[in-house]
């Protein structure tokens, strides 16, 4: 039992992943996607010997002009015909690699990129509710897609240029130095400026992208508001004002991305500049050598075609890393959520799996507070005996709602545990927890689909007899003859289709189908009309016999039903036993029933 | 879809043409840039040959150089790089200014017509796919903004070395020519191969954003009902699809890329090979034949330029086509010019409402079923007076109320507001004078105070007021910031009583004329929810009120009841009369009474006949 004097638990945010460099970057994105490393040498191979074929035709035209063309004697028609044929294979052979390379790194990226879509995407689900809370649905959304899509630009086909780019340049450098030692030094010392200003713009233009990318999740989390809530929005007449907020992280988008692109083209002109720059020294110091006599014009004009194959690929080098700089801005924002540690954890394997059968709840000296909030429970101490019937009451924000999602372990406590059956519910696999123990929220939402579809989801592979069954059990028949395909009636998106209400039964019906042996209603049945809901709470009363469940309700009808009232006020049990005792006490529970009653009584 | 290639084509050329309306200045800045750097780069060999001729070779000849020739060779040859440059950075940058102003401009109509259209469109689009609209097809239909520039830019250099081949043999220049009806040729077939890829690719890119749209709106249920690998599974489907569907695209420009650069250098081969046979013939000369040659090499970049646009050109169009489904999507509501009187309490009537949903069926016919929500419902609600709604879940109450707000018109009938049908109102004339407080609240991702005044100035004592009445304050001046306490997207950080009770302050705030309150208080416990009605009740005086309640304190503050079932007004008048002659409406006010007695007499009988039957003891008896 020494968890109780335990530190409180630190709940994260979702991490940006801003502080990985973007070599570490890049590893770990690997990592998480090797599919993008499977069978990378041959499509290396495969891509060099298209770049051979590449180079190898200037080279055949020259020799065509210099050895077929402009032969001594006239043109040597059967020279050029045999150059022409070589030429054709190198076509031939270029483009069939370039056509295997293409494809390889599509099949490659795509599968890479897929699974790392899923991963994040998994992983959000796994993310403790609490930290879920900290980021808004569209911007968790561009995560897992517009994020996603921003790194398959870049390892289609940039990673691999990228290889071509260096051992191009390895190539260039090796054959200046033989043509020319002194040409070839030359050449190097105007490039390296280049390099350092290469390595301090990457940082500069990463920032760049790292903001439009948040720029991205900040427009769509603006626009989803506008879709999600059309009713309000239309309600109040705030069209305008929405439009402006909108209009707003369009602009902060529109700003950082022509941002982010000109600090892209000022790298990638700096590589022109110098490539330019070069040629011209090049040319400078070549004359003063050829004028020497050490160089000939020839050979100053066949050395500038090799600084060409140099500057060519460094060129395309800087634009491939600013395209990098783009792809690791997104790479961050994925990593960054897959790598958040999901403080509500599943044990996994090694954790408890309890059989099934009536659940006995207790808490020790359970207390909870919001990440950088006050306390909103201290010292719970409750047991709650199997097969009870349990209601929790209390004033708004007394707290009842937190001790719904530590049972249900939808948050963990700051300190004390939380016990089913005497194991701690950190301990407990998920799968078992999530099957036994489930919670009906206030605002069940509805996937856009058929009612059976949603039923279903508390139960995948439910028969359509279960799921009739399920609403006859709880006296929903009348209910579901009114919809005018019954079962087959679409919902429509989030549900909206049905009322408030309807929603609530459904969302009931969904996880009673479930089957758990703990069930926890938070408020499930406040939108649903009093007789509606009087007969949903008896058919519960009937049913529930050998399951343990918890309520929470302003309607104190529940609690009249209950075996048990548990009073909640400001985070402290205050009073609990059956309601007729309660009410008799005089204390705070007899207030909120005389209310009740009040609001009852004129009939 | 099917699209022939010949319209993708025209299309696309359509686009590009809207592109360019759009931005003309940025757009021509861009592809000056653009001809300049065309213009620079063919210009770079003749640079070359110009210093070799006129400062190299006099060098080496002479066998010294002097400064004024070296400064001479750096001075061009840097003219040329920065003019180059100069064209580069303009075309980029400007490239760029009006690609992201394009997608800002779309961005911003697209969301204006989520904004414009009405409800009942809203419900038949999934968000994930109206956010991908905005997203990821406005991207993709301007992203052809990027190489467009370019490749106009560059056409110059397309014609310049046309018509210098022209000029030193037309006959060679004619064979070196015949390798662009080959592009042309290759560059339907990519067309035509591509169009139902990329189509559906995006298609399946905007399902990928749906399915984790709704799978993280329902976080929450995922989690409680440990249904994760059940989403995870469903996401895997689509993802697998875009997945499949994008190498499929690959596959298709894999396909093209190879050919489309190989055909440029078959053509100089081709040149080189006729020049040789010319040059023996003795009709040219050497020198010609590898001018022409060098031109053409020079060539094959322009055209591989053209080869980036042509290639962008499906997705572009896909991306237009998914962006103007928005734009063009009708069904707005229309709205007069009256304004709805302001200073008194209004006079609320509906006549003969009816309204029906349209239900998306699975049947074959693929008819829209409709589901009638309200049915020839008349009300009359008098300046002043509270009237309250009661029915049963699934009445139409809620439908009702919508109407009463024209979130959505009638199928038949009219809402009348102080003798205004409120389709001759004019756009936001309605929330001038009406409030509604919907039964699921809507927090916006801002301040307590922005979710309060909605952007309009109030100062802080009037928000403290609204919020008094709505039995907010206490729990706001608890709020870490107070007022300024960012709620966090959809109000994530509060509970559901505090969020409804923002709610009703925002609509308390306004001093609505017309207010409407739909279970407004489901979420907040009886007491304060007797507060707030008695707090309402003195707020209100010029105000009517239409309320729909289920709890007995609320319902009796109305001067008026009026009793819903299956759409339908079945009866209506005092609770008394209710009471005595509404066999519904008296089950439904009365069950918990009922519920409670029945109850209580259960209980009474148990302490009776069976003391100690409690908790531990069944206990006992299911071990």
């Amino acid at each position: 039992m020494s968890m109780r004097s335990q530190v409180l638990v630190e709940h994260h945010g979702v991490a940006t992943g801003k502080e990985m460099t973007t070599w570490q970057t890049l590893r770990r994105g690997v990592e998480l996607s090797p599919e993008l490393r499977k069978g990378i040498w041959v499509t290396v191979l495969l891509a060099v010997l298209s770049t051979l074929g590449r180079v190898l035709v200037p080279f055949v035209v020259q020799r065509i002009t210099d050895n077929g063309l402009l032969a001594e004697g006239g043109p040597d028609t059967q020279v050029v015909a045999v150059y022409i044929g070589v030429a054709l294979v190198g076509v031939a052979v270029t483009a069939v690699s370039a056509y295997f390379v293409n494809i390889r790194l599509f099949r490659s990226s795509e599968n890479g990129l897929a699974s790392l879509r899923l991963r994040a995407f998994r992983h959000i689900h796994d993310l403790a509710m609490l930290t879920q809370n900290t980021e808004r649905r569209g911007s968790l959304v561009s995560r897992v897609t517009s994020d996603v899509d921003t790194i398959s630009m870049f390892v289609q086909f940039g990673g691999l240029m990228l290889m071509i780019n260096i051992a191009q340049i390895s190539l260039a450098t090796v054959l200046m130095v033989v043509y020319s030692p002194l040409l070839g030094l030359v050449v190097w010392l105007c490039f390296v400026p280049l390099f350092v200003i290469i390595r301090k713009f990457q940082g500069i233009v990463g920032r760049a992208y790292t903001k439009v990318r948040e720029r991205v999740g900040d427009m769509l989390g603006a626009i989803s508001e506008a879709v999600v809530g059309a009713q309000a929005i239309r309600a109040y007449g705030v069209e305008d004002r929405t439009a402006e907020r909108i209009d707003a992280a369009v602009e902060a988008h529109r700003k950082a991305a022509i941002g982010a692109q000109a600090r892209s083209v000022v790298a990638f002109t700096s590589g022109q500049l110098v490539s330019g720059l070069t040629t011209a020294v090049v040319l400078v110091v070549g004359t003063v050598l050829a004028a020497r006599g050490s160089l000939t014009l020839g050979e100053l004009l066949a050395f500038l075609f090799l600084v060409n194959l140099f500057t060519q690929p460094v060129q395309q080098a800087t634009e491939i890393l600013n395209e990098m700089q783009n792809a690791v801005a997104g790479w961050r924002r994925v990593i960054g959520i897959i790598d958040t540690p999901a403080d509500v954890s599943d044990p996994g394997d090694s954790g408890v799996t309890l059989p099934r059968g009536p659940i006995t709840v207790q808490f020790n000296e359970v207390g909870f507070a919001y990440p950088g909030g006050a306390p909103v429970l201290h010292d719970i101490d409750l047991t709650i005996a199997p097969r009870s019937r349990v209601a929790i009451v209390g004033e708004t924000g007394s707290g009842k709602s937190t001790l719904a999602k530590l049972l249900t372990r939808l948050m963990d406590s700051s300190s004390g545990q939380v016990l089913l059956d005497g194991v701690d519910l950190r301990t407990i696999r998920f799968s078992s927890l999530r099957s036994r123990v489930v919670l009906v929220p206030q605002e069940g939402f509805l996937f856009d689909g058929t009612l059976l579809d949603n039923i279903r989801f508390g139960r995948p592979g439910a028969s359509e007899q279960e799921v009739r069954l399920t609403f006859t059990e709880l006296g929903l028949d009348p209910w579901v003859s009114t919809l005018p395909l019954g079962l087959a009636t679409d919902v429509g998106q989030r549900g909206e289709s049905l009322s408030a209400g309807e929603r609530q039964l459904v969302a009931l019906a969904r996880a009673y189908l479930a089957d758990p042996d703990l069930l926890v209603l938070d408020e499930a049945t406040s939108a649903v009309d009093p007789s509606t809901e009087v007969r949903i709470q008896r058919a519960l009363d009937s049913l529930t016999r050998g399951r343990t469940s918890i309520a929470i309700a302003h309607r104190l009808s529940t609690a009249q039903a209950a075996d048990e009232v548990i009073v909640v006020d400001a985070g402290r049990i205050v009073e609990r036993g059956h309601h007729t005792e309660l009410v008799r006490l005089g204390g705070v529970y007899s207030k909120l029933h005389e209310s009740w009653v009040a609001q009852q009584q004129a009939v | 879809m099917n699209v022939p290639p010949t319209s993708t084509l025209r299309e696309g050329l359509a686009v590009i043409g809207r592109g360019i309306k759009g931005q003309p200045r940025w757009f021509s800045l861009a592809v000056v840039g653009s001809v300049v750097y065309g213009v620079m780069t063919s210009l770079t060999a003749a640079a070359i040959g110009f210093v070799v001729q006129h400062a190299i070779s006099p060098a080496i000849e002479a066998g010294y150089v002097t400064a004024s020739q070296l400064w001479f060779i750096g001075g061009v040859m840097a003219a040329v790089v920065l003019t180059t440059i100069i064209g580069v950075i303009g075309r980029r940058i400007a490239g760029g200014v009006a690609m992201y102003n394009l997608g800002a401009m779309y961005r911003g109509q697209v969301t204006r017509q989520y904004l414009r259209l009405p409800l009942s469109w809203h419900h038949k689009h999934p968000s994930g796919q109206l956010l991908s609209n905005a997203n990821a097809d406005v991207e993709a239909t301007w992203n052809i903004f990027a190489p467009l520039p370019m490749a106009l830019g560059v056409v110059v250099m397309l014609v310049f070395g046309i018509v210098q081949m022209v000029i030193v043999d037309p006959w060679l220049a004619l064979v070196g020519l015949t390798v662009f009806p080959m592009l042309f040729l290759a560059n339907v077939a990519f067309q035509r191969a591509m169009s139902p890829r990329v189509t559906r690719a995006q298609q399946l890119r905007a399902d990928v954003s749906e399915v984790a749209h709704e799978s993280f709106e329902a976080a929450l249920i995922v989690k409680s009902l440990g249904r994760e690998d059940h989403e995870a599974e469903r996401f895997r489907v689509v993802t697998h699809e875009l997945r499949d569907a994008n190498i499929e695209v690959g596959r298709t420009r894999g396909r093209f890329d190879p050919a489309i650069e190989a055909i440029p250098t078959i053509g100089t081969l081709a040149v080189l090979f006729v020049g040789t046979l010319r040059v023996s013939s003795g009709q040219l000369t050497a020198g010609q034949v590898v001018q022409i040659a060098y031109l053409f090499s020079i060539l094959a970049f322009p055209v591989r330029a053209l080869g980036w646009v042509l290639a962008e050109l499906p997705r572009a169009v896909v991306g237009w086509k998914r962006v103007s489904a928005v734009l063009d999507a009708t069904g707005s509501m229309t709205f007069g010019d009256r304004a709805l009187p302001r200073g008194s309490a209004s006079h609320l009537q509906a006549e003969r409402l009816a309204y029906a949903y349209e239900i998306e069926t699975e049947t074959e016919t693929g008819e829209a079923d409709r589901n009638p929500a309200v049915v020839d419902v008349t009300l009359d609600v008098a300046p002043g007076a509270t009237v309250a709604i009661v029915g049963p879940t699934g009445s139409g109450k809620s439908t009702l109320t919508n109407l009463v707000m024209r979130l959505v018109d009638p199928d038949s009938g009219a809402v009348l507001v102080d003798d205004v049908d409120l389709r001759e109102v004019r756009r936001g004339g309605i929330s001038d004078v009406a409030a509604l407080v919907a039964q699921q609240t809507f927090m916006f991702d801002d301040t307590v105070r922005g979710n309060i005044t909605l952007g309009v100035e109030h100062d802080d004592e009037s928000v403290w007021r609204a919020l008094h009445v709505a039995q907010g304050a206490g729990f706001v001046e608890r709020l870490p910031d107070g007022l300024e306490t960012h709620v966090g997207e959809r109000g994530a950080s509060l509970s559901g009583g505090q969020r409804q009770r923002i709610a009703l302050a925002r609509a308390v705030i306004r001093e609505p004329q017309l207010l409407i309150l739909d279970d407004a208080t489901s979420a907040v416990d009886p007491s304060v929810e007797q507060a707030i009605l008695a707090r309402l009740r003195e707020a209100s005086s010029g105000t009517t009120v239409l309320v729909v309640a289920y709890r007995m304190a609320t319902i009796l503050l109305a001067d008026e009841i009026v009793y819903l079932e299956g759409g339908r007004v079945v009866d209506h008048g005092s609770h008394e009369q209710l009471l005595g002659r509404c066999v519904g409406y008296e089950r439904l006010v009365t069950a918990y009474a009922r519920e409670a007695a029945e109850r209580e007499a259960i209980a009474s009988a148990e302490e009776r006949d069976e003391p100690g039957l409690g908790a531990d003891a069944a206990e006992e008896v299911s071990r």
